[in-house]
């Protein structure tokens, strides 16, 4: 893989020759930036807007689920699967803004071995001063490696750990279909887009590269709000032998928001677990079928759910002694101080580790 | 470094890597409100509970088991923090005592401030100067971890019980050799049963030439410097040698008595007299037998000599050994069991008497591997009776199991060296002055030559030192087969 190949630039490793490296280069570059940024008034930050936004599916009642499943079996001729995901996380609050971190991860199957290359993190301290000028920095980055194009809005600035984290999987996402030949390609979530994060044009972009290198796109959703006859598509499955696919139909949104993919459920093994699987609509049916095949043909499973993309996933999650090392690295490398921390809370206490020290 | 916990007199304290603290330092855990500080030392060394470091380590092993190769393009080289925060780590420590007021009291009870409490390393020379170590009559001892000195004061060693313990060849005759010079240097008058034959040595340098010791260091070998005549000998003490060494029966001791006293009034008290009349004696055949057996012995040792004019040198010594202190070294390698139990009665015998008759003041005893020739009935003395008239023993043995009760419940000095196994942690930790946890788990890691010292010496803060080198010729060293084959 062309991902395995960097050459020192100035101080940093980035993958080299085909890629433009621009946006990994930005995304250094603004972070060191925010981080550096003296700020002369303090803002307070207007924790009004500290909701996240919810954007919760719009699902179609028109939505069908087919009941006869479409039988797969395992092709074992050897393809490389990979799979990408990123990360952020919010490590603290500042007087004037919050400090976030991002991590891409990618993972891929070889010799039987499991290998994987991280981006990151990038950490970023933003602010209502700096927001605009970092996430246009980022934006401009992206757009001037693809076509050129309008600045967005800026975003809430509770909004921008999941923009800047979109970005970096956008592109990640981009530099592999533009790199892997016959491969498989796993990415986290579904093919909608025309939303802010996902903007269709990108998302179009991504997939015809991928198709031009003869490589399938398949996004898996960890978890589907979508619903046939009131009850999630995934909670619907027929009493057949796995692995197999469920088609559905009749899916439309609202625009701005289009489907690039059809949309299926996956059962892949004995678990009783099933996914919400989107594959582009440009492959053909007969492509799809031998993608998802060779698929469970190279990869393991645990739970119905593709070995390599959950590497991905816990690849670039942030553990908890992660982020008490990036508290220790922006406040003693970058003298900024951090106020309440509501998210260090959950951390230590919640799903990831117990956290007695600091009890 | 942070104070994480307090139960009892033990403290939780959190260091980072950079903050190297290890088993045996001190820390200084320093609450400015209070005015007060609390010294404790570091007796074990555990991973932090970080949050998130399972899934970290658990992250790399993927489905399959094979372990995940990867590589990771860390451009703002956070990884360094990731580690830094990984290997922090929990420092269990013992509180020894609290400072206030430049005061040392063994208090623990106060709780420190969390937050506010600063914890520094507390170097062993501000240790000792707080804790008054040192002292007019320095000895020593070795260096310690921040390369300082552990220097002990000869006053300490004064009057007290001493154990020196650990594991075959850790140093422990190496130790009891540096003691022994200082102690001469000062004055002292010291007697050790040297089993291994290793002390003669203790007058010349490495290259064999004669050093500052040389003329006060005395090596008495038994039944060749080293005779005694009857005349010189005490009935209590021939007692001794008779009912003791060669478990002369009842009765036939009674005989032997009178004999003495026979003997002693016609002036003709000498081995070839007693002899004669152990013959002639009329008595009961048994008795007549049993002590014939027992003078048999008694010449076979070699010991004893009708000649008084070859029986001068342990008086000579010991009159030598109080004027400008000195050493006399009872070589006891190449003597039978029998024999070295009737040597070592005679020697502590005319020690008591000297002692009693205050022809000494006091005596510093080594005595190694004590069990291969002291008797029963002297373990209780020597920490009673011959205490009180100015034995102070040092015990020395790898064999800790082989030294009495008593002896752990009254030592004032422990020198302890590298021990790995549980029983003999268990029997060194019965001592008064040592807790168990400190023994348990900083013996166990000691390197060899490295000795933990507890007790009055130390004012009770237990240390670890390397025992400096000596100049001085080494002999019988742990004998090895292999050694010398190449
Ligand atoms: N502090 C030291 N510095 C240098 N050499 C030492 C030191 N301590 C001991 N040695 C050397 O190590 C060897 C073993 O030491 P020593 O004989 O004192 O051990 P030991 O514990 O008495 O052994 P054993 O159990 O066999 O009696 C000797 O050659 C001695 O000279
Ligand atoms: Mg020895």
């Amino acid at each position: 893989m062309v991902i395995e190949q960097y050459t020192i630039t100035e101080k940093y490793n980035f993958p080299q020759p085909t890629i433009d490296t621009t946006l990994p280069q930005r995304f250094l570059e603004q972070s060191l930036y925010s981080l550096k940024q003296v700020q002369h008034q303090p803002f307070q930050l207007n924790t009004q807007n500290f909701q996240q936004l919810n954007t919760t599916e719009q699902y179609p009642s028109s939505l069908q689920l087919k009941p006869q499943p479409i039988l797969i079996k395992p092709d074992r001729q050897e393809t490389l699967i990979v799979a990408i995901d990123t990360s952020t996380i919010k490590i603290g609050e500042t007087s004037t803004g919050m400090i976030i971190a991002i991590r891409g991860a990618i993972t891929w199957r070889q010799n039987r071995v499991y290998k994987y290359t991280r981006l990151g993190p990038f950490i970023f301290h933003i602010t209502e001063e700096n927001k605009n000028q970092v996430y246009n920095a980022l934006e401009r980055a992206y757009f001037c490696t693809s076509y050129g194009g309008s600045h967005q809005a800026a975003p809430n600035i509770m909004q921008m750990p999941t923009r800047l984290a979109s970005l970096l999987e956008r592109w990640l996402q981009t530099m592999l279909a533009k790199t892997v030949n016959h491969g498989v390609l796993l990415f986290d979530g579904s093919l909608t887009s025309g939303t802010i994060d996902t903007p269709a044009q990108r998302m179009r972009e991504i997939l015809s590269y991928a198709r031009r290198n003869n490589s399938t796109v398949l996004a898996f959703s960890k978890a589907t709000t979508l619903r046939a006859n009131g009850i999630l598509i995934t909670e619907q499955l027929p009493n057949h032998e796995p692995p197999y696919l469920l088609e559905t139909t009749g899916i439309h949104f609202k625009p701005p928001i289009i489907l690039l993919g059809d949309v299926y459920v996956a059962r892949l093994n004995k678990a009783n677990f099933a996914f919400r699987l989107d594959i582009d609509k440009e492959i053909p049916i007969p492509q799809r079928m031998e993608a998802i095949q060779k698929l469970i043909g190279n990869d393991l499973y645990t739970q119905s759910y593709p070995e390599t993309l959950r590497l991905s996933h816990i690849l670039c999650t942030f553990t908890a002694n992660e982020v008490l090392a990036m508290k220790h690295f922006i406040t003693r490398k970058h003298g900024i101080q951090l106020i309440n921390r509501p998210d260090m809370h959950k951390l230590l206490f919640g799903p990831f580790g117990k956290g007695e020290i600091y009890a | 470094m942070k104070l994480y916990k307090k139960e009892g007199n033990i403290l939780q304290i959190i260091s980072f890597p950079t903050e190297s603290a290890e088993k045996g330092d001190y820390l200084l855990v320093e609450d400015q409100d209070a005015g007060k500080a609390l010294i404790a030392q570091v007796i074990d060394v555990q991973f932090a509970a970080v949050p998130g470091v399972l899934e970290e380590l658990l992250r790399t092993l993927p489905d399959g088991g094979e372990p995940l190769q990867g590589e990771d393009i860390d451009p703002m080289e956070i990884a360094p923090h990731i580690t830094y925060i990984q290997d922090a780590s929990l420092l269990i420590c013992k509180i020894r005592a609290t400072l206030e007021n430049e005061m040392l009291s063994p208090s623990s009870s106060w709780l420190p401030s969390r937050s506010q409490s600063t914890i520094k390393k507390l170097s062993i020379p501000m240790l000792m100067k707080m804790a008054k170590i040192d002292g007019k009559l320095p000895i020593i001892l070795g260096g310690t971890k921040d390369s300082s000195l552990l220097t002990i004061d000869a006053s300490s060693i004064d009057g007290t019980l001493n154990i020196i313990t650990g594991k075959k060849g850790c140093g422990k005759s190496h130790l009891s050799k540096l003691l022994m010079v200082n102690l001469i240097g000062y004055k002292a008058t010291v007697v050790i049963f040297d089993l291994n034959g290793e002390y003669s040595s203790l007058g010349m340098t490495n290259d064999g030439k004669r050093n500052m010791y040389y003329d006060k260091i005395h090596t008495l070998t038994p039944s060749q410097n080293f005779k005694v005549a009857l005349e010189q000998l005490h009935l209590n003490t021939v007692m001794g040698i008779l009912v003791h060494a060669l478990h002369l029966p009842g009765t036939s001791a009674r005989e032997f008595r009178q004999l003495w006293k026979m003997l002693k009034e016609k002036g003709k008290l000498n081995m070839h007299e007693l002899g004669e009349a152990i013959r002639d004696l009329n008595c009961n055949q048994q008795v007549r037998d049993a002590l014939a057996s027992r003078f048999h012995s008694l010449v076979n040792s070699g010991f004893f000599t009708d000649y008084p004019g070859e029986a001068t040198l342990l008086e000579e010594s010991l009159l030598k050994a109080k004027e400008q202190g000195g050493a006399i070294v009872i070589n006891l390698k190449n003597t039978s069991n029998i024999d070295r139990q009737i040597v070592v009665e005679y020697v502590l015998g005319k020690l008591v008497d000297s002692l009693s008759s205050w022809k000494l003041k006091a005596v510093f005893l080594f005595a190694e591997e004590a069990h291969l020739y002291l008797r029963e009935t002297y373990w209780d003395d020597i920490v009673t009776r011959m205490r009180h008239l100015g034995i102070f023993t040092t015990f020395i043995t790898n064999q800790p199991d082989t030294i009495q009760e008593t002896i752990y419940r009254q030592a004032d000095n422990i020198f302890l060296f590298n021990f790995t196994n549980e029983h003999d942690l268990d029997v060194v930790s019965r001592a008064a002055r040592v807790d168990a946890e400190t023994v348990r788990s900083i013996a166990r890691d000691l390197p060899p030559h490295h000795c933990l010292t507890l007790g009055k010496v130390v004012s009770d803060f237990p240390i670890v030192a390397r025992v400096r080198a000596l100049d001085i010729k080494t002999l019988g060293e742990t004998r090895l087969f292999f050694k010398d084959m190449n």
